[in-house]
């Protein structure tokens, strides 16, 4: 193998695993060690910066960060880092002070923004401070899109939501709420610089079965009928209830369903109960409240009695994998199961559609009807219209509409500019060594073998009869410490030098995971056999030196690296240092130096 | 934060062995050494030594006397029996233990100090008294744990940190432990665990008195250039006289070897040493041969490694002295005082 460029900013930023996959990359560890150190307000401004929405997404975010953790490949799991995010928000003291100050001047640029969800409301955050007038157009009166309207009250509470928008428009925005656009024509006729959609994914899709048009007051779409709960005009449904669908809206659905007159409420999957697309901590909390999920149940009517919905009909399946590794769900030839319903909530998918663009602006869609889009920058194939959030590529989630419109905040403004938005700006890195003595490093390398530990819950008995009493009652500032003590600490790199080192081995024989090896240079693929202990897993990279004077090189597997520095510590040579290494994406302001 | 001890999580996909345990079961308590030791090293062959073979870490006994390579049989096998006695004066204690118990497996760990100046007299009393056990002189050509004098193996000329220069020429324990009847003789280099480890598991296995000299860098005290104990001078000048494989007893052996430079060595209990001779017309077989060779690269300012002299004809101190099948300590007080007749007979042979 050729030695490793670490000069490459992404070669460190992969090593830190929760922080690579997470699409805002989020500088994790960073904020961890800070919540350790009490410093909270700092944490929350770390994530503040790049995540906008911090006490939401510690409550929320679908945490791709946490499948990612290289705890969760040391012991069963993963550090609990949404979680620690909450704890940021919950103990931070007021951070009004340490928003970026808007220019009273403005640069002279008017930018619309439409949809207030958080791919907008990223975008108008980052351009602000840089002097952009911005208005934002939003359908409802109110700003915050699916957070509000989806994301049931249980989970995220109004005053976490209100305050963390609050940040936002409090810097100056237009808003034009109450303002359904149904003309993009229009829009772009009021002459702005740029034009940025961030509307979401709102079409809700049906399940037409037959027996639909008799009972179709009773049928609901999951996201409409969420929205409707939210905005409190719907505060009932009967006493008995199916959800079907297998997603995360799914879990909210019935949970909603229980606390606003559910008593019988369960979710029906048409596959089986591992397939279902719903995060496994929503699943959980959805039986933790007593809700059913019956598996390999295909829909197949809706049973209306006098004009009214009494029951939805089922037909029962099993599972096989033909011959090509398809999955197919096959009759078991039982008798149907009839399950009593007053009402059933589809929660079977949700689309992005655009009838109000028109067809001959520019704006190119394709046989899907989703946008032509530059997947690096955002741009529409019109120049100064720009896409993000679920619009832009279909339903997601929030970190992932946040990321969006950093992204595209950078297109914007580098085509406001007048530089080519193709060449993105570099992100932000710094590499120091943490060096204090022999054995002391500024950063606490002493992990702890605790298991993960669990956010305490309220009473189920108050949180199911009020739907505005949040479920979770977050870390407390002991757990929460805890916690803190099971990062890895996976920014603070262990960095080789070979010509520093002489080969005495003290490295190889101290690392607890084998992680280290020396050995005759060859293919990766041979070279991850040639490990102390094998190095299977290929998305991990290999760190390898230059030829050592031996003759042979050393080899890292960074897979199972507990960033524990032992190895620097009995390294005689300082061959071995660990360095903090610090990541920052390129925001729009960091996006055109002239 | 700092000096922390070595956490417990280990590989995920490390190997358990015949009985259960992983390499990571055979490790002791964190070192003290200064970081790049070789002593460490030495620590981490045997480890992976006696993982590797599946012992058990009940049935073995770590013994040395004193200096930083007398301290390191508290950084390995933490679960075995451990005797740290006097400077110089292993030799004594492991005969001791191993009259008393020849059921264990006995590990001698020493330093050129420890053995070539205060205990040479009882190094070459154990040799000659073919003692079961594998002895490992942990030889970095000082005194690293009093700071750095020279020490007895010491090459002519070599300087020390302080820049001391060595006046005398260099006592070299493998050959004076092959000329005082060791039966099985070795030198290696802590650097290269390839092949310090399996010289580890034949050394265990060997029956009689097996040793190894290990060349262990002192990092801080005598590894300058112009130490000839360094790691430099040792990576650049090592030779490999003989490459050796172990194949334990119970495992089948599937490697074929060309004839004529490759040796296979079965020892007694059915493990078979592999040995790929890299010097021509080298025998370890053959004393004076193996004599031989090594001065003359010592001439060239080599240092021969490897398998040097093996003989598996000779007796070791319980067959010499026809001890009883049982080992000592277990036997009872009927079979040590037998009572008045077993004493009349025995007086009855006298009159
Ligand atoms: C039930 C449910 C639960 C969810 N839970 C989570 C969760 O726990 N964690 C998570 O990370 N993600 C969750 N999501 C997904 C997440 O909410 C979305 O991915 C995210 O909000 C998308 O953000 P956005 O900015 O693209 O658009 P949205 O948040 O959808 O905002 C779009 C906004 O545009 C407005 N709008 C639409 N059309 C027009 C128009 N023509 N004129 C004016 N305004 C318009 C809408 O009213 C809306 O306010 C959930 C989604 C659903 C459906
Ligand atoms: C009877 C006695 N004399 C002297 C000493 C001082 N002393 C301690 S260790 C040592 C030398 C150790 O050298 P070596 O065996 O080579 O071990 P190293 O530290 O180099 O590994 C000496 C002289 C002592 N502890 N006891
Ligand atoms: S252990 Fe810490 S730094 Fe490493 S991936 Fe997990 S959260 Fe990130
Ligand atoms: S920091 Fe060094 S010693 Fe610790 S696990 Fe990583 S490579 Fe091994
Ligand atoms: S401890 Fe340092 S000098 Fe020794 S082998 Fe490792 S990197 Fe090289
Ligand atoms: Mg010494």
């Amino acid at each position: 193998m050729k030695p490793t460029n670490t000069d490459d900013p992404s070669y460190f930023h992969k090593v830190v695993d929760c922080q690579w996959a997470c699409p805002a990359h989020t500088p994790v560890p960073e904020y961890i060690r800070l919540i350790a150190e009490k410093r909270y307000t700092d944490a929350y401004m770390i994530n503040w910066h790049s995540n906008v929405f911090p006490g939401i997404l510690g409550r929320t975010c679908d945490r791709p960060c946490e499948p990612a953790c290289r705890r969760g490949r040391i012991e069963e799991q993963p550090v609990a880092i949404c979680r620690l995010k909450r704890v940021a928000a919950d103990y931070k003291s007021d951070i009004r002070d340490r928003i970026p100050e808007v220019p009273k001047k403005k640069n002279g640029k008017h930018i619309a923004l439409i949809g207030a969800g958080p791919a907008a409301l990223t975008v108008a955050r980052d351009l602000l401070p840089l002097g952009y007038e911005i208005t934002l157009f939003e359908r409802d009166a109110v700003s915050g899109g699916a957070m509000r309207t989806q994301i049931p009250r249980f989970r995220l509470p109004i005053e976490v939501l209100n305050e963390e928008l609050n940040y936002v428009l409090d810097m100056g925005v237009n808003c034009r709420f109450g303002e359904e656009i149904t003309s993009m024509k229009s829009v772009m006729s009021e002459g702005y610089d740029a034009i940025f959609i961030g509307t979401g994914a709102p079409l809700g899709k049906w399940l037409d079965l037959p027996g639909h048009s008799d009972a179709a007051d009773n049928i609901h779409t999951g996201i409409e009928w969420l929205a409707n709960v939210a905005f409190e005009h719907v505060t009932s449904i009967g006493k008995k209830v199916i959800v079907l669908g297998g997603g995360n809206t799914a879990m909210d659905c019935c949970r909603t369903s229980k606390r606003i007159g559910g008593k019988d409420v369960s979710v029906v999957v048409r596959s089986g109960f591992d397939d279902m697309k719903a995060s496994p901590w929503e699943i959980e909390d959805a039986i933790a409240e007593d809700i059913p999920i019956l598996n390999f149940h295909v829909p197949k009517r809706y049973i209306v009695e006098n004009g009214k919905l009494v029951a939805m009909e089922f037909e029962k399946v099993r599972k096989e994998v033909d011959e090509n590794g398809r999955r197919q769900l096959i009759p078991t030839g039982e008798e149907p199961a009839i399950i009593p319903c007053d009402d059933v909530i589809c929660a079977i998918g949700q689309e992005n559609s655009f009838p109000w663009i028109e067809r001959d602006l520019g704006i190119e869609f394709d046989k899907w009807e989703v946008p032509v889009l530059n997947k690096a920058t955002y741009q529409s194939t019109h120049e100064n219209v720009f896409f993000g959030g679920d619009a832009a590529f279909g339903p997601d989630n929030i970190i992932t509409a946040v990321a969006h419109g950093h992204d595209a905040a950078v297109s914007i403004h580098m085509s406001c500019e007048g530089q080519d938005i193709n060449r993105r700006p570099d992100p932000l890195t710094n590499l120091s060594s943490q060096k204090m003595g022999i054995h002391q490093w500024s950063y606490d390398n002493d992990i702890s073998a605790d298991f993960r530990f669990a956010v305490p819950h309220a009473d189920k008995e108050q949180t199911l009869n009020d739907i505005n009493v949040e479920v979770e009652l977050g870390f407390d500032e002991q757990l929460a410490l805890n916690e803190t003590q099971r990062c890895l600490n996976c920014d603070v790199q262990t960095v080789f030098t070979d010509k520093l080192c002489i080969e005495c081995d003290a490295c190889v024989d101290i690392c607890p995971t084998d992680c280290i090896t020396f050995t005759q240079n060859s293919e990766e693929s041979e070279l991850r056999l040639d490990m102390l202990s094998p190095a299977e897993n290929t998305e991990q990279d290999l760190y390898v030196s230059g030829t050592l004077t031996t003759g042979r090189i050393m080899a890292k597997n960074e897979d199972l690296c507990l960033h524990c520095g032992l190895c620097a510590e009995r390294c005689p040579t300082n061959a071995w240092d660990m360095h903090k290494y610090l990541f920052n994406t390129a925001k729009a302001q960091d996006s055109c130096q002239s | 934060m700092s000096y922390i001890n070595k956490p417990k999580f280990k590989h995920p996909q490390l190997q358990t062995n015949d009985i259960g345990l992983t390499r990571r079961d055979y490790e002791g308590t964190l070192t003290t050494l200064c970081g790049g030791c070789g002593h460490d090293s030495i620590s981490a062959a045997i480890i992976q030594a006696s993982a590797e073979m599946s012992l058990e870490p009940h049935r073995i006994a770590k013994i040395s006397g004193i200096g930083c390579s007398s301290k390191i049989p508290s950084y390995f096998l933490s679960k075995a029996h451990g005797f740290n006695s006097v400077h110089g004066r292993m030799p004594s204690v492991a005969t001791g233990a191993n009259i008393a118990n020849k059921e264990l497996s006995y590990i001698g760990i020493s330093g050129d100090g420890d053995s070539a100046s205060i205990g040479l007299g009882q190094f070459c009393h154990i040799v000659r008294r073919r003692v079961n056990m594998l002895y490992i002189v942990a030889n970095n050509g000082t005194y690293g744990l009093t700071k750095g004098q020279l020490s007895a193996t010491a090459d002519l000329g070599s300087r020390t940190k302080s820049g001391e220069e060595s006046l005398f020429d260099n006592i070299d324990l493998a050959t004076l432990a092959i000329e005082l009847g060791a039966s099985f003789v070795a030198r290696s280099f802590s650097g290269d665990k390839k092949q310090l480890v399996p010289l580890i598991q034949a050394g265990l296995t060997h029956k009689g008195f097996a040793f190894i000299d290990v060349v262990s860098p002192c990092v801080t005290f005598n590894n300058t250039d112009l130490s000839t104990h360094g790691y430099k001078n040792t990576w650049e000048n090592h030779i490999v006289l003989s490459e050796v494989d172990f194949v334990p007893m119970r495992e089948e052996i599937t490697t074929s070897y060309a004839p004529g430079k490759e040796k296979e060595i079965t020892l007694h209990d059915g493990s078979v040493i592999h040995l790929h001779k890299t010097g021509s017309n080298y025998d370890p077989m053959d004393k004076e041969n193996a004599l031989h060779h090594i001065n003359a690269y010592k001439k060239q300012g080599k240092i021969a490694t490897g398998l040097l002299y093996i003989n598996q004809t000779t007796s070791d101190l319980h067959e010499l002295q026809d001890t009883v099948d049982k080992p000592f300590n277990s036997l009872g007080c009927h079979e040590l005082c037998p009572g008045d007749e077993a004493l009349g007979d025995i007086n009855n042979t006298f009159r």
